[in-house]
Formats: structure tokens, C-alpha cells, sequence
């Protein structure tokens, strides 16, 4: 395409580009349009319908009376309680992994690479079942026995579910580092495994790190098979519960998840700009 | 007793030896380098001193005390990488001081030390800033800081100017020369650029394959080179096929004249012999003191500044010469005859050929 315009005369490039620039930025900002149209109707839509509970005028019922359920505050606790637990659980699990892995054994990258997938292709309901013949009460570990054993059982439960998305986003942060070198360049100043992990490394992966506890979160937040079938009163049954029991709170509780959706990005974006040595490498 | 001593050092990766029977006495304040072409075995000799590797068999000892089973953090050795590997998190002088505060000392002593050593550098108030705030040739001074500052017993540098372009490796490399003499730390210099080994140290390790070919000072390497390898890769050379006529008293024939080497050689009389050449041993037109002459044309001129670069050929040989610039004086024309005088002792005999 630039040759032909090369070969012709000035007035006849300005002639021909210039329309045809102009229709492909009206075609761009079209599509643009419409891929926000399609993502904020169902938005707006569900915003107001759940701002309709009180009749013939728009108020905020059903937020007051989702927010005062002392069932949505138990449950929203617990799961956020269990997803704190189930982010540190990943992170001590994979961090040292995906580290070791680099600087060891880089030939059992796609092994690891594989494992840490295999959450997602086993459906989580086999796990489920798997765990409750593993542990139940007649089992040689019987961690279905007592409440803890159960909440334990549970963590992990998660903690598996969210290995895909921890280790993909531990190694993604890893990956912009040199962490064969760094690591060698700390040791030979004297540092051990504990100041590279803590003062080496993590603080270089820290967005990463922040994106792959962010998805734990969520995904610890809205899980439901786990938490129903080992019969803990997390907030994923309760939402499921409230969906077929309620009319105009079932959306303010969607609007309430994507906002601590977009809470939790905003404080990704916020962390990159605080630490400004992992935001200028990209 | 060296300061650094490494005795029968091997190591094999999987089937392959990629260092053999590895033997160097370094003393104290010395600068080593290790010079060889790609893959010799020049990193795998500094990681396994610095202990990162270890090794299949053989000792190292520093000051003294055999250092083998030591671990790297036990070491105290300083060591600078070619990528810099500056930590991206910490600004300049938290990296300068990281080696002072993960041995656990104080704070304002870690402070003194880290702003004499950015002075030492000539980078005093860059102290704040993060690494990727600073060019190629500051990062890889503050590595050098950074590998100085716990005052290390041996300093290791690998390839640590290849990063950086023509103009800073020049000057950065007196800078370091400098540094290491202030300071007299025993350093070992991984290069694969002959012109850095050569002007930097006090002596060069020439490795080939995994081994030691020749260790001296640049000017023995440079002019008695002890293996052929060592004549190819360090400078250049003309190399001849000369008839052995007396192995006794070195004598052979070369271009239908007979010359007198001075040195006995292994070959026997009516084999052939390979003699090398420097560019600045030969000698255009007849030059008191050199007994060989020989008869050439000139095929090429290159005129490089100070000096002007001639190819010759004499018979089927391309010989090049280097002659100094001289304003009165203009290079002889490509074609023209010439003749070639050489002192028989600046011959390097390579070996039976
Ligand atoms: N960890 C390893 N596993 C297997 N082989 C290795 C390993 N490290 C190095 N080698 C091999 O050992 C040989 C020497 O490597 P080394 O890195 O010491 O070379 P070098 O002289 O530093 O080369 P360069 O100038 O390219 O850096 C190479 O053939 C390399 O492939
Ligand atoms: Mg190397």
C-alpha cells in the first residue's frame, strides 16, 4: 500500500488517504461503541432494576436490606476471612515454586506448568467428591469431623481452584525479572532464601503478586460447589440462596460484587504507581 | 603462598568436561583475566570460585583457606554480572549497601561506606535514584560498587563491559583498572575481547576447550604465544609453511631463503614447520638488523590513521605488515614491488604443520 502511494502525486495522496483514514476511524469508534454498549447496558439495566425494590420511585431498599441481612454479613466475613487465608496458602505454596522452578529446575517448567492447570480441567465437583471419600468421618484423616477440619479442608479446596490463575500471575511477574542472576547477585553479597523471596524478589513481583491475590479473592467470593457440599456457611451458597428467594436484592448484590471488583483493580493501578520501579519495566 | 589458589579444578556438565585440570596461583591485588572464545569455560571457571557451581574435582583456596565446600554466601567475594543485575526495587544506595545490611551492619556505618563508594565511583549524587533511571555504563558502575562496599576478598567480573557501546567500554575499563589498583583487590576478569584483557591486566589466562593454554603477562602471551591457539586468537598473524632444514640450530627454508630462527625446533630435517608473523614485525624495504628479506607486491592498502595496514603477497602467501603513518612519506601503491625485511628471531613457530 505505501508503494502505490509513494509513486503518486502529492495532491492525489492527500486526495485518496484521507477519506479513507477518516472511514476507518468512524469504523473503529463504532465497534468501540458498541463493545461498550454491550458490556454497560445488562450494567445499567441491572442497577436500576435493583434500585427499584421500593415502588413507583427509585431508592436504595435493596442495598439497606442485603447490607443489614446479618446472613450476607456473616457469610461475606466468612468468605472474605477464607479468601485472605486461601491467598496466603497460594502464595506460600507458589511463589517458592514458581521460583524454585526458574532458577533449579527450568526443565520442569511445563510439568509445573501442566499441574497447575489440571484445577481447571477436572471439574471442581470431582475434587469435591474426591475430598469427601478422602476425609470423611470413617476415613483415616477424618478432617470432615470437626468444624476447623472442614474450614481447613475448604482453604485448600480453594486454594487448588485458584492455583491456575496464583501461578500464572506469580510467574508472569517473574518472567519481567532476570531471577537466575538477581538471586545469584543476592547470595553472593551474603543474602539467604529469605531475604531474596522477601527483599528481592517479592518486592519486584508485588503487582503480580496483588493481581494473582486479587483473583483468589473473586474467585473464593462467588465459589459455590466447595463451600455447599462441605456445608460451610460461605457467601457463594448464600448468593445462590438469595437468587431464588429474592427479587430486587439478588442485583443489588451483583452491583455490590463489581464494585469491590473495581475496588480491588483500582488498587492494583494504585500499587504500580506507588512502586514505580515495576510500573517503568513494562 | 597466592592469595587465590586454584588446583586441578574439572568440571563436567552431564558427560561433557567443560573445565579441565584448571591450575592458577593469583596473588594478592593481582588482576587476572580470563580470555577465550565463546564457550571455553571462562564463566564456569568464575562461577565455580564464586560458588555457584561446584566443581566434579580439584580445590580453591583463598588466603590460605580451601573454600570448595563452601557455600556462595560464606565466600565474601564480590562479583559483577554482564547484565548489571541491580536489584530494580532498591534505589542506588540501598543497592550498594544491600551486602552491608544482609551481614547485619549498622546503619550509619552503612551509610559512610555506601557514600564513599559512590564517590569512588564518580556517581556521588545519583544515590536516590532507582536503576532504571540510570544508563548501561552508571548501572553497571553502581554493580561495581555494590560488589566493592563489604570490602570482598577477590572481585569476579564477568564480561562486564560487553553491554555497553564502543565509547563507554573504553573508558570504563581504565576506570575499573583504576578502582582495582586504589584498592588492590585480587580481581579475575572474564573477557572475550583480547584488546581488554591485554590492556587491563597483570596477566592473562588463555583458555581454549575447558583449559589453560598459556597464563602470563600480556606482552609474553603477545610474543610468545605458547600454542598455536594462542598465536591465532591473540592478535593477528601471518602464518608460512617452512622446509626444516637443520631442527638443531632452527634453520629452514622460507620463500627460497634460507633463514636461521636461533631456536631448535621438534621437526625433523625435510619436514614442514608453520611459522606465524606479526603485522609489526615485518618491515618494509631493508631494515639494518634483519637478516630475512623477502620479495613481495602489495594487494592492499589500508590506511588506518596512525597506523597503515599492507597486504603483501610473497609467493602465494597474503602477508600483512604494519607500517606507522608518516606525512612525508605516502604508502606504496597497490602493484608495486617491494621487498620485506624480518628479524629471524621475531618468527613464533606454531608447531609441524
Ligand atoms: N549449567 C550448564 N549445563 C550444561 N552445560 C553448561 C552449563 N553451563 C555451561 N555449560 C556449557 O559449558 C561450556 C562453557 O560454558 P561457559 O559459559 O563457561 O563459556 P564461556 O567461556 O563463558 O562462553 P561465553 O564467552 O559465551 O560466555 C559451554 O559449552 C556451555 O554450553
Ligand atoms: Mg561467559
Amino acid at each position: 500500500m505505501t508503494e502505490q502511494t509513494l509513486s503518486l502525486p502529492p495532491a492525489a495522496v492527500g486526495r485518496t488517504a484521507r477519506p479513507r483514514r477518516n472511514a476507518w476511524r468512524a469504523m473503529s469508534w463504532a465497534v468501540f461503541g458498541m463493545g461498550i454498549l454491550y458490556f454497560a447496558l445488562p450494567l445499567i439495566g441491572m442497577i436500576e432494576f435493583s434500585l427499584r425494590k421500593r415502588r413507583g420511585t427509585y431508592s436504595l431498599d435493596a442495598y439497606t436490606s442485603v447490607l443489614t441481612d446479618p446472613q450476607f454479613q456473616a457469610t461475606f466475613a466468612y468468605s472474605v476471612v477464607m479468601s485472605l487465608i486461601t491467598i496466603v496458602l497460594g502464595l506460600a505454596l507458589v511463589l517458592p515454586t514458581a521460583l524454585w522452578v526458574r532458577i533449579r529446575l527450568p526443565r520442569l517448567r511445563p510439568v509445573i506448568e501442566f499441574i497447575t492447570l489440571l484445577p481447571l480441567v477436572v471439574p471442581v465437583i470431582v475434587i469435591a467428591f474426591g475430598y469427601l471419600r478422602m476425609f470423611n468421618t470413617s476415613s483415616f484423616l477424618p478432617m470432615t469431623g470437626t468444624v476447623t477440619g472442614t474450614n481447613v479442608l475448604l482453604a485448600f479446596g480453594y486454594a487448588t481452584l485458584a492455583l491456575p490463575y496464583m501461578y500464572r500471575a506469580i510467574d508472569n511477574g517473574l518472567r519481567t525479572l532476570d531471577v537466575q542472576t538477581l538471586t545469584e547477585a543476592a547470595q553472593i553479597l551474603g543474602a539467604g532464601w529469605f531475604t531474596i523471596i522477601f527483599r528481592v524478589m517479592l518486592p519486584n513481583v508485588f503487582t503480580a503478586l496483588l493481581s494473582g491475590a486479587f483473583l483468589t479473592f473473586s474467585i473464593v467470593l462467588g465459589e459455590y460447589v466447595f463451600a455447599a457440599l462441605l456445608d460451610r456457611p460461605a457467601f457463594g451458597p448464600y448468593m445462590i440462596w438469595t437468587g431464588g428467594n429474592k427479587a430486587y436484592e439478588p442485583a443489588a448484590l451483583a452491583v455490590i460484587a463489581f464494585a469491590i471488583t473495581w475496588g480491588c483493580m483500582g488498587l492494583i493501578q494504585l500499587a504500580g504507581r506507588l512502586f514505580p520501579h515495576t510500573r517503568a519495566k513494562r | 603462598m597466592a592469595y587465590l589458589t586454584i588446583t586441578h579444578l574439572e568440571k563436567s556438565f552431564g558427560t561433557t568436561r567443560v573445565v579441565r585440570d584448571f591450575n592458577l596461583a593469583v596473588e594478592k591485588g593481582e588482576f587476572i583475566s580470563l580470555l577465550g572464545p565463546s564457550g571455553c569455560g571462562k564463566t564456569t571457571v568464575l562461577r565455580l570460585v564464586a560458588g555457584f557451581e561446584m566443581p566434579s574435582a580439584g580445590s580453591i583456596q583463598i588466603d590460605g583457606r580451601d573454600v570448595t565446600g563452601l557455600r556462595t554466601t560464606q565466600r565474601n567475594i564480590g562479583m559483577v554480572f554482564q547484565a548489571y543485575a541491580l536489584f530494580p526495587n532498591l534505589t542506588v544506595a540501598q543497592n550498594v549497601g544491600f551486602g552491608l545490611k544482609v551481614t547485619g551492619v549498622a546503619r550509619a556505618e552503612i551509610d559512610a561506606r555506601v557514600a564513599e563508594m559512590l564517590r569512588l565511583i564518580g556517581l556521588p549524587d545519583l544515590g536516590g535514584r532507582y536503576p532504571f533511571q540510570l544508563s548501561g555504563g552508571q548501572q553497571q558502575r553502581v554493580a561495581l560498587a555494590r560488589a566493592l562496599a563489604p570490602k570482598p576478598r577477590v572481585l569476579l567480573l564477568d564480561e562486564p563491559l560487553s553491554a555497553l557501546d564502543a565509547k563507554i567500554r573504553v573508558s570504563l575499563r581504565q576506570e575499573i583498572r583504576q578502582i582495582q589498583q586504589q584498592l588492590g583487590i585480587t580481581t579475575i576478569f572474564v573477557t572475550h575481547d583480547q584488546e581488554e584483557a591485554l590492556s587491563m591486566s597483570d596477566r592473562v589466562v588463555v583458555m581454549n576447550g575447558g583449559v589453560a593454554e598459556q597464563i602470563g603477562a600480556p606482552f609474553e602471551i603477545y610474543n610468545r604465544p605458547a600454542t598455536p591457539f594462542v598465536a591465532s586468537f591473540v592478535g593477528s598473524h601471518t602464518a608460512f609453511d617452512a622446509l626444516v632444514v637443520d631442527p638443531g640450530t632452527g634453520t629452514v627454508t622460507l620463500g627460497g631463503a634460507q633463514v636461521t630462527l636461533g631456536q631448535p625446533m621438534s621437526g625433523k630435517a625435510g619436514s614442514m614447520v608453520r611459522l606465524a608473523l606479526r603485522p609489526e614485525a615485518a618491515h618494509l624495504g631493508r631494515v639494518a638488523g634483519c637478516e630475512t628479506v623477502l620479495d613481495g607486491r602489495i594487494a592492499q592498502v589500508n590506511f588506518m590513521g596512525a597506523i597503515i595496514r599492507l597486504t603483501a603477497m610473497v609467493g602465494d602467501t597474503a602477508l600483512t605488515l604494519d607500517t606507522f603513518n608518516r606525512p612525508d612519506t605516502p604508502p606504496p601503491p597497490v602493484g608495486s614491488a617491494v621487498e620485506i625485511s624480518v628479524a629471524a628471531r621475531d618468527f613464533i613457530t606454531l608447531g609441524a604443520s
